[in-house]
């Protein structure tokens, strides 16, 4: 490495950003390399992939070019849930030395391991991210992803590390202290979800703060999908550049894609995270420019590699080279999924989840409903319930209780906190055939 | 603990073994040799500077350790007043990570870290957590939390130096604690003791008995407990508990832990000089007498102390232990020179809740903070005066009341209380110093 | 047209409630109604008597903390439907009610429904523009006494 590319001051080229901008021939071959190794590496160690592609009479082998990719079965959620917790580990345990989990659909979590190796690979997809945004060493970073099993905390602080900036672990919450680290430490990147940065600066508004006179520059936002609206919106109100940063933990945590300064799509890291966009009813792969499903490969993942996983996240791949230079192809930002999920603070939440949660206290599944809104820039998320005949009480605390234990209930799942509301029976509308459950209002 | 771990030999168990068994003379030389070179890093700190000019002393004056006397105090109120980061000894863009601590007021006191420091805390906490049963093979449940204000980091990076298998899952969801437990079958689980203890109560609510539970080590830190509360967990969990000791200031945990004997815990002696003084005269107590902990920091490079006054209560040890280590040891903390609470591993002064309180406009300066330990966990709540200003006939309005005052009450001392109104009067009045806590917990033997 | 009501700030503990009730009874004042609205740690006492002046003061100098407000009486007939029909004026008008409670008499065939309204003024218009009957502190009195 020459030292010359290292940035140590005034910004440019982090070494580690080098394989942004590899020939696309050389990319395409060091992505067929791998390739073809995590598809031994799995179907040598993970039992329900080799079955699955003995069921197709495929083998390793059978991988010539990264066309030949689209032979391989898919992996979809719901392959982590039933093999929960460690069926998807292709190493032994004692080569592990990260487990962070997400809620899966239902109530049951879903697992996703790191070797060392896997670890450094993230942390350099992440540094890559946030050298994309024009960070470097030297800048403050303040991170209030939440840290903990979600891979959002911890991805983002080690990526900052690789990077050799200084980063202030905040995690999630206490807004007015957020804003005085903002004010008082030269911090130049925030990394939150945007949801939170929009209650971050009404606070600020309340309580006379001025982000645009700090040293805030760059917003890091991710783990939930935010329009160009509100970006526009947000980068004028706190005289910043906000940028989208793309990742799910099944794959490895944010780090996966990230916009450039270009702001227009998120550069794949793709010699780490073979993308293809399919067509989400048929499961037909489309052509780059076509709006369809993402699937990801993970090119070198040792502890969990995911073949073909189907994100439920619509996208397309934007077919253009992207005026900064990187040749990594680049995706448009998420706006819709597939399937019923939506994300609220950063968290992945299904419908199926909460009725789980409301079963688990009541015996039986009320009527209920979700809705979300946004108040004071933060997200909220209502479930009202139908009191029962089962349920009811003549006293307030009684009432008081029930309400509890379901917010409770649902809490423990999704580890957010939930308003829970008993309305009366018969007061949330029945709809023929499948019922609404959700109400989005945040943006209305 | 048996002699035939499978997965690391006995003689391994302590980590580096090189600094933990050094003999006497040599750690002495090796602090006096840090020492001086500590001396002459500070005097770049405005702080020190000027007290060293004051008092002619530079490197020169520490020819021996017991020169250590004639450097001056550092205290909380010090690094208070030069924030933030006044106490800096490197330049910023050195800097990898900041935390901070609660100070007595809103305002948080800041340490930074260079990636030195980072490894240095990594190697630390290695060591206790070696001292302590942890093996490379091994995965550690950290139910501690993350953040700024948290030594969870530390022992994050010390289980990974070590090569084990960390699971994050930070504090709290307990049920889901205990599903990745049995699940995922750690070791090692890395919390606060009474987080311990919740934890088995919760096992037991689920119709499991928590000495089923896989953890067979377990390394608790961040608030006072005691030799009772060990024996509680131990059965409970049926698991081998081991006591640590640090505080941001100095670095985070790692300054001291406990090796298998569990006859004090050894303190890291080649990163801090631990002195024991009689808080009122200053001067050093007998050995084995309490008095309050003075820490020095060696090693640190971004933010080092000297003298820091802890504040904390406890003995000291200088006979060595049959482990092998050489080290010094120190007793648990069993008290504290101020009025500073540790509440679920979060320090909270009473003049933050008094502050939470100024910023609700109202209300009176008549409180009564109360701890209780009525489970496992702790337990505030804070007494709070009615007064005709603040009083609604609506019941939203004083409930929302409540919930204002909890919440400035979380963003000043970052703790959840329970906000209690009571009637006018009804808190008892002082002449001279007001009692503004009442704690009910047992914390010492 | 408006009647004044105390609100009392009590401890949610056994023997709260009867200490301001005694200390006014100790003067001779009867309370006219009270209604009493509680949470596991605190409640909030409210009443209605003629004296409101006195006995303000009188739970002033014992210490309690107490608050005035102006709520509004209306007496319905006591049979089915009668609450319903002064609820739908006051819906049909947008009158956001903050709380109420209510009590029938005992020689009329009336109850009467006291309501804390957030603009006690246009609530009474409305109520006497839709044929409803707004009960003084006096007629109160005389349906009470």
């Amino acid at each position: 490495m020459h030292k010359e590319l290292w940035n140590d001051a005034a910004g440019g080229f982090h070494p580690a950003s080098a394989p942004d901008y590899l020939p696309e021939q050389a990319l395409r071959e060091v992505q067929l390399r791998r390739l073809r190794a995590v598809v031994d590496h799995a179907y040598n160690n993970v039992a329900l992939f080799r079955a699955r592609m003995e069921a197709r009479d495929l083998t390793p082998d059978s991988i010539q070019s990264l066309a030949d990719i689209a032979k391989l079965p898919f992996t979809v959620k719901a392959d982590l849930r039933d093999t929960y917790p460690s069926g998807l580990f292709a190493v032994p345990m004692g080569d592990v030395v990260r487990l962070h989990a997400s809620s899966g659909t239902t109530g049951k979590p879903i697992v996703v391991a790191y070797t060392r190796e896997d670890i450094q690979v993230w942390s350099e997809v992440m540094a890559r991210a946030l050298a994309c945004y024009g960070l470097h060493r030297g800048d403050i970073l303040q991170n209030a992803f939440g840290y903990g099993l979600f891979t959002g905390g911890l991805g983002v602080h080690y990526g900052a590390e690789t990077l050799g900036a200084t980063v202030v672990p905040i995690s999630g919450g206490n807004t007015d202290r957020q804003l005085m680290v903002i004010r008082d430490f030269g911090v130049s990147a925030l990394c939150c979800t945007p949801s939170y940065f929009a209650h971050m600066l009404e606070r600020a508004d309340e309580l006379g703060i001025d982000i645009r006179a700090s040293s805030l520059r760059v917003g890091v936002f991710g783990a939930e999908p935010w329009s160009n609206a509100m970006r526009h919106r947000v980068e004028e109100l706190a005289g910043i550049r906000a940028y989208d940063v793309y990742g799910l933990s099944e794959i490895v945590g944010p780090g996966v894609a990230s916009e450039c300064t270009e702001q227009h799509g998120l550069h794949l890291f793709e010699d780490h995270f073979y993308p293809e966009i399919i067509d989400p009813e048929t499961g037909e792969p489309l052509p780059d420019g076509e709006e369809g499903e993402l699937v990801i490969t993970t090119l070198s993942k040792r502890a969990m590699p995911m073949i073909r996983y189907r994100t439920r996240d619509i996208t397309a791949i934007i077919p253009e080279r992207c005026a900064c230079g990187r040749t990594l192809r680049r995706m448009r930002r998420i706006e819709r999924r597939s399937d019923d999920m939506f994300i609220i603070r950063g968290v992945n939440v299904f419908p199926s989840q909460v009725e789980a949660a409301l079963l688990a206290v009541e015996g039986t599944l009320p009527h209920y409903q979700i809705i979300l809104t946004r108040s004071g820039g933060l997200d909220q998320i209502t479930v009202e319930v139908e009191v029962t005949a089962e349920v009811f009480s003549d006293k307030v605390r009684a009432l008081e209780d029930v309400r509890a234990r379901l917010a409770q209930s649902i809490e423990r799942i999704l580890g957010i906190r939930v308003i829970l509301r008993l309305v009366e029976p018969r007061t949330i509308e029945r709809s023929q055939g499948k019922a609404k459950r959700v109400i989005d209002r945040r943006h209305d | 603990m048996s002699n035939q771990d499978p997965d690391w030999p006995s003689e391994n168990r302590i980590w580096n073994h090189s600094a933990e068994t050094l003999p006497r003379e040599e750690i002495e030389a090796l602090q006096l040799e840090r020492l001086r070179a500590m001396v002459e890093r500070v005097a770049k700190v405005p702080f020190y500077r000027d007290q060293f000019e004051h008092a002619e002393i530079g490197p020169q004056s520490i020819r021996s350790l017991a020169d250590l006397r004639r450097l001056p105090f550092t205290t909380k109120d010090d690094l208070r007043r030069h924030q933030p980061l006044g106490f800096l000894a490197v330049p910023r863009k050195e800097l990898a990570r900041i935390h901070g601590s609660s100070g007595t007021t809103g305002i948080p006191t800041f340490v930074a870290y260079t990636a030195q420091d980072l490894r240095t805390w990594s190697e630390l906490c290695a060591r206790f957590l070696v001292a302590g049963g942890l093996r490379p093979a091994h995965t550690a449940q950290v139910a501690f939390g993350y953040g700024l204000f948290t030594g969870g980091f530390g022992l994050h990076y010390g289980i990974e130096r070590v090569g084990a298998a960390v699971i994050p899952t930070a504090a709290g969801n307990t049920r889901r604690q205990i599903d990745i437990m049995r699940e995922l079958t750690p070791e090692v689980l890395i919390c606060t003791p009474s987080y311990a203890l919740t934890i088995a109560d919760a096992a037991r609510e689920l119709g499991i008995d928590p000495a089923t539970l896989p953890m067979r080590y377990g390394h608790f830190g961040g608030e006072p407990w005691t030799e009772d509360m060990r024996r509680e967990i131990e059965d409970q969990l049926g698991l081998q508990a081991f006591n640590n000791y640090g505080l941001s200031e100095v670095f985070g945990p790692g300054v001291a832990g406990e090796c298998p004997l569990h006859e004090g815990m050894h303190i890291q002696e080649d990163h801090f000089i631990v002195e024991c003084l009689d808080p009122e005269t200053l001067e050093p107590v007998a050995e084995g007498e309490p008095g309050e902990l003075v820490i020095t920091n060696l090693t640190r490079e971004a933010t080092p102390l000297i003298r820091y006054r802890t504040r904390d209560i406890a003995r000291l040890y200088r006979e060595p232990c049959a482990c092998g280590r050489t080290t010094m040891r120190m007793s648990r903390v069993t008290g504290r020179t101020d009025d500073m609470l540790i509440i679920r591993g979060v320090n909270v002064f009473p003049s933050q809740i008094e502050e939470a309180l100024l910023r609700v406009e109202g209300t009176t300066p008549h409180y009564l903070i109360e701890v209780d330990r009525p489970g496992t966990l702790d337990e505030v709540r804070v007494k709070v005066e009615m007064r005709p200003e603040i009083f609604s006939d609506r019941m939203d309005r004083m409930q929302a009341l409540c919930e204002h005052i909890s919440r400035e009450i979380q963003t000043v001392a970052g703790i959840r209380a329970h906000v209690d109104l009571v009637e006018p009067r009804s808190i008892e009045r002082f002449v001279g110093k007001a009692r503004r806590v009442l704690d009910k917990r047992r914390l010492s033997d | 047209m408006k009647l004044q009501q105390l609100s009392l700030f009590l401890e949610n503990r056994p023997g709260q409630l009867g200490a301001p009730l005694e200390a006014i009874a100790a003067e001779g004042i009867n309370i006219l109604t009270l209604s009493l609205a509680d949470t596991a740690q605190f409640g909030i006492l409210r009443l209605i008597v003629r004296e409101w002046e006195q006995a303000k003061q009188i739970f002033e100098q014992g210490g309690w903390v107490v608050k005035q407000t102006e709520v509004v009486a209306v007496d319905v007939l006591d049979r089915p439907g009668g609450l319903a029909s002064a609820l739908a004026v006051l819906e049909a008008a947008e009158l956001n009610i903050e709380y109420m409670y209510a009590f029938s008499l005992r020689r009329d065939d009336k109850a009467i429904l006291i309501f804390r309204f957030e603009d006690p003024d246009r609530a009474i218009e409305v109520l006497l523009e839709n044929g409803l009957h707004v009960v003084e502190t006096e007629e109160l009195m005389r349906h009470v006494g």
